[in-house]
């Protein structure tokens, strides 16, 4: 356990194979295959905050699922702080569980209505035999309820989640996460169903524990403006594939990719600064279950050309942390 | 003529703990060709408001009050039958799930002939025609009228519905929350449209939405609702530039600026008020940050504070 990263993913491959009728199944050999996600690489440093952003259907979800070992994945390598994640024995299991948290987007389905707060806060304890006295778990929750910032816990202890506010919820959810001292959360989508207004109180209670506790997040989004505010960097997806990743202000301001372009181009910002016509992609996102040559991106880029129906393009570092992959990654950036 | 004046809208519902005030004296108007954006958190009446103009609101629902004029004719004091052969016809509606409000063992095509065929008397197939006709005017393939919702994707079965709502040439379209379970791309793709058809069709276009941001660019003004009540009705660039009301001030500075400094801004802390219970003074004082002893008791009215720019703040005109 001498490595610095929390994470680190090597050539990530999460395949779903596609049911279809019985009739198709047996007359036809060849198996639907859906490449939900296609070999993928990337490291989370201790403390850092990654934001994967793109789409539906790009593979976000399922890159934090296949990391804490929730779906079964085709092949590729999972470390956390250096061990491999995958065919552990039951004890690392039983630690990584603990350590490697999941937040939900729908606090309305994630926590069960039937149980009160001090129940959903210390089912983790409880699960895992933590706690030897109902003083150390009370103790524990109110620990936990204090630093999702619901104070005065007490007021909290007894109530059911139809009697909370969404955002109050959301905080709920962190509280119970927060519990086992976790080092590293996947957040998936943590504020889109909740009101701008309290989107920011959960965004700042995230970041403050990663600055008390070093946490480290992978927090999945589609929405690029939240991932520049709240992120150390950004990886963009498409189709099960990293297109861009690099520093938050650098693929924000200083973004190569076509697709990554276009996301900025259409990034909304308050203000009366715009009414200029914005350039949005054409086209949806191609099915993913047909295989596709070359790259991903090819049926809608501004930018295709012959090579890129042919060859699907690798990551290059065009600077220090800051990798692209695009047939015109050089040519693109040098015109900056 | 202006195409629609609501004036002191009130929409009440009744619950088993009582009246639950939705929408309480609710003030706004629109011209022809106009993109008016309403906007606040869950719960502050935003579609309510639109409910009442359509008057499709659930049956506890009740207009206990005001006039909903659409170009002169008050859409509250028709009959049933009446307001439902303007539906469509003069104003149409646009849900947030609506791409799955499209009956799924039926040709899109059929279903939008359906909807012209009971409001105009024309046959099924000039029908069917303009439901290709529509189909290019949401820029998609005329051939896809022959498809089932199902091999549509999430963005074309927006379309669709977009297709369905102006299948009458109406002259005013709402819009609720009409892309907010789309994809980036695509919800940008679906405002493109909505702002060409408004230009190209000089149809009013009232868009509800709880994301301040998008607003700026489609819409010409904006009002902001606050527990049932407009706090603030002006031009976009008045809004975002000169405004008025310290909930709209907290609203935008929710969302991120970027190319601003990288700040975590602000939540409103506490929870809008709860309408079964009378408010004493001004709805926004538990949370507001400029809150002074006077807002706690006396209720904010509009006033001016810019040309066509309103907002209810007693601390407005203060030095």
């Amino acid at each position: 356990m001498t490595t610095d990263f929390a994470i680190e993913v090597k050539d990530l491959k999460v395949y779903f194979k596609i049911k279809r009728g019985l009739a198709e199944d047996l007359f036809s050999k060849k198996k639907k295959i859906l490449k939900a996600v296609d070999g993928i690489s990337f490291n989370l440093a201790k403390g850092e905050i990654l934001s994967l952003v793109g789409e539906s259907g790009s593979g976000k979800t399922t890159t934090g699922k296949a990391i804490l070992q929730l779906l079964e994945i085709e092949t590729g390598e999972i470390k956390f702080f250096g061990e491999e994640v995958r065919r552990k024995d039951k004890n690392f299991m039983r630690r990584f569980r603990q350590k490697a948290q999941m937040i939900f987007q729908d606090p309305y389905q994630s926590i069960n209505p039937r149980n009160i707060v001090m129940d959903i806060v210390a089912e983790p304890l409880d699960v895992n035999h933590l706690v030897k006295s109902r003083k150390e778990r009370t103790a524990k929750v109110k620990l936990a309820l204090e630093q999702a910032g619901l104070e005065p816990a007490e007021d909290f202890y007894q109530r059911y989640p139809h009697e909370l506010s969404g955002g109050q919820r959301q905080r709920v959810v962190l509280a119970s996460s927060m519990i086992m001292d976790p080092t590293f959360i996947v957040a998936d989508e943590p504020v889109s169903m909740l009101d701008a207004s309290i989107r920011t109180g959960i965004l700042r209670l995230m970041l403050d524990l990663r600055d008390s506790r070093q946490i480290s997040y992978l927090f999945i989004t589609h929405d690029l403006s939240l991932a520049w505010l709240i992120s150390d960097r950004i990886a963009i997806m498409y189709l099960g594939k990293i297109m861009e990743i690099g520093g938050a202000d650098e693929i924000i301001h200083r973004g190569i990719h076509p697709y990554t372009k276009a996301l900025t181009a259409i990034m909304p910002t308050p203000g009366v600064n715009k009414r200029k016509e914005r350039i949005v992609l054409p086209g949806e996102t191609p099915n993913p279950t047909e295989d596709l040559r070359g790259c991903k991106f090819n049926s809608r880029c501004p930018l295709v050309h012959d090579r890129c129906y042919e060859e699907s393009p690798e990551l290059i570092e065009i600077q220090a942390g800051h990798q692209v992959a695009c047939h015109l990654a050089r040519e693109l950036s040098r015109n900056h | 003529m202006t195409l629609l004046e609501v004036k002191h809208l009130r929409t009440y519902f009744e619950t088993s703990k009582g009246l639950y005030k939705a929408v309480d004296d609710t003030s706004f108007d629109l011209d022809h060709g106009e993109a008016l954006g309403l906007v606040g958190e869950s719960g502050c009446g935003k579609t309510t408001s639109a409910l009442s103009i359509v008057r499709l609101l659930p049956k506890e629902g009740k207009i206990h009050g005001g006039q909903i004029l659409f170009e002169g004719t008050d859409l509250v004091q028709l009959s049933d039958e009446e307001i439902r052969s303007r539906r469509w016809k003069d104003i149409s509606i646009i849900f947030q799930g609506s791409m799955n409000a499209l009956n799924p063992v039926m040709k899109v095509g059929d279903q939008i002939a359906e909807a012209i065929v009971l409001h105009e008397k024309i046959s099924k197939k000039a029908a069917l025609a303009r439901a290709g006709e529509l189909f290019e005017l949401v820029e998609m393939p005329v051939d896809r009228i022959n498809n089932y919702p199902h091999e549509f994707s999430g963005g074309m079965k927006q379309r669709a519905m977009i297709a369905i709502a102006l299948a009458c040439r109406p002259k005013l379209v709402i819009g609720d929350e009409p892309t907010t379970a789309l994809d980036v791309m695509v919800q940008a793709q679906i405002l493109n449209l909505l702002e060409k058809l408004r230009k190209e069709l000089n149809m009013g276009l009232i868009l509800i939405t709880h994301d301040l941001s998008i607003l700026a660019e489609v819409c010409d003004r904006i009002a902001v609702m606050y527990a049932g009540k407009i706090v603030e009705f002006g031009p976009v660039e008045g809004v975002f530039e000169n405004t008025a009301h310290p909930y709209t001030e907290r609203l935008i500075a929710c969302f991120p600026h970027i190319g601003k400094e990288k700040i975590i801004p602000p939540s409103i802390e506490g929870i809008p008020p709860n309408l079964l219970e009378p408010i004493s003074g001004c709805p926004f004082h538990p949370r507001c940050h400029k809150a002074i002893p006077k807002c706690t008791v006396q209720e904010p009215e509009m006033v001016k504070v810019g040309e066509k720019h309103y907002a209810s703040c007693l601390r407005i005109g203060e030095a």
